[in-house]
């Protein structure tokens, strides 16, 4: 019974620990935007996500078996790996580095505000979890 | 916590910007140098950057490999009447080519920045990340 209530929190965990991995890449290629021959890389999420979760849709789908298989956070190095993308540079460098500081600081901001998005639908479940818990003579 | 890596990344970034601004400083200093320690004129210094891995999986940092010294001749002018003249009259100026340091200097500032404002908001996320299920 407490495994149902908890499935909805998964997929949005799941996405939060993305969210957190590609945060980390990113401020990585802010990091190296002066290193010679540094090439960037990035996420493709959608792909991981549904690797880690077995399912774009829902989180309610999430089987054992595959929890199985991906035992949370310790699964995820490689499961990430294999999603990493190298950037195509928009402009070629005479020094190899094909860090693109506008598309960078554009993907870091939209990577944080989707992450603060997922708190807040994380913060939300937890609510209206507490909030049935309840009894109705609480407040 | 796979966030805390930023800060060690962008850290690293930021301590070699700070060099590299460093660099920059001496060599504007230098720039009308006639003569650095061992009688040869001061030749501009320039780091070299490189990537470095910080353990986990996408995590890179960067860090000073070298700071080298650039190798091409000094400016010379004909000024007999200097103390720092040679026989012929010319006095060896050091190399710093002041346009491409100032150059230099705002590309490093303005990195420096970044990775400044990327520790800025890896720093808010993670005290939101703190509160989660409180409200």
């Amino acid at each position: 019974m407490i495994n149902r209530l908890t499935d909805s929190l998964d997929f949005q965990s799941q996405a939060l620990a993305l969210r957190a991995e590609r945060q980390r890449l990113l401020a990585s290629n802010i990091a190296n935007a002066d290193t010679p021959g540094y090439v960037a890389r990035d996420l493709d999420f959608a792909a991981a996500l549904r690797d880690a979760t077995g399912t774009a849709t829902a989180g309610a789908a999430v089987t054992a078996a595959l929890r199985q298989a991906l035992p949370g956070a310790g699964g995820f190095g490689a499961s990430t790996e294999a999603h990493l993308r190298y950037a195509a540079p928009s402009q070629t460098n005479l020094d190899g580095n094909s860090v693109d500081m506008d598309r960078e600081r554009a993907s870091f901001a939209d990577n944080s505000v989707k992450y603060e998005a997922t708190l807040r639908f994380i913060n939300g479940s937890v609510r209206s979890m507490l909030d049935a818990m309840k009894s109705p003579q609480q407040g | 916590m796979s966030m805390f890596k930023i800060f060690d990344v962008s850290g690293s970034a930021v301590s070699a910007q700070s060099q590299r601004l460093n660099v920059v400083a001496s060599n504007l200093a230098n720039a009308d140098t006639v003569a650095g320690p061992g009688g040869q004129a001061y030749k501009a210094r320039q780091v070299v950057f490189q990537t470095e891995l910080m353990g986990a999986l996408g995590a890179a940092g960067v860090r000073v490999a070298a700071v080298g010294e650039d190798n091409t001749p000094g400016r010379r002018v004909h000024d007999p009447k200097h103390p720092g003249a040679d026989a012929e009259g010319y006095v060896t100026y050091s190399n710093v080519n002041t346009v491409e340091e100032m150059v230099n200097m705002i590309s490093a500032s303005r990195s420096y920045q970044n990775n400044l404002e990327v520790m800025n908001s890896a720093k808010s996320l993670l005290l939101k990340t703190l509160q989660m299920g409180q409200s």
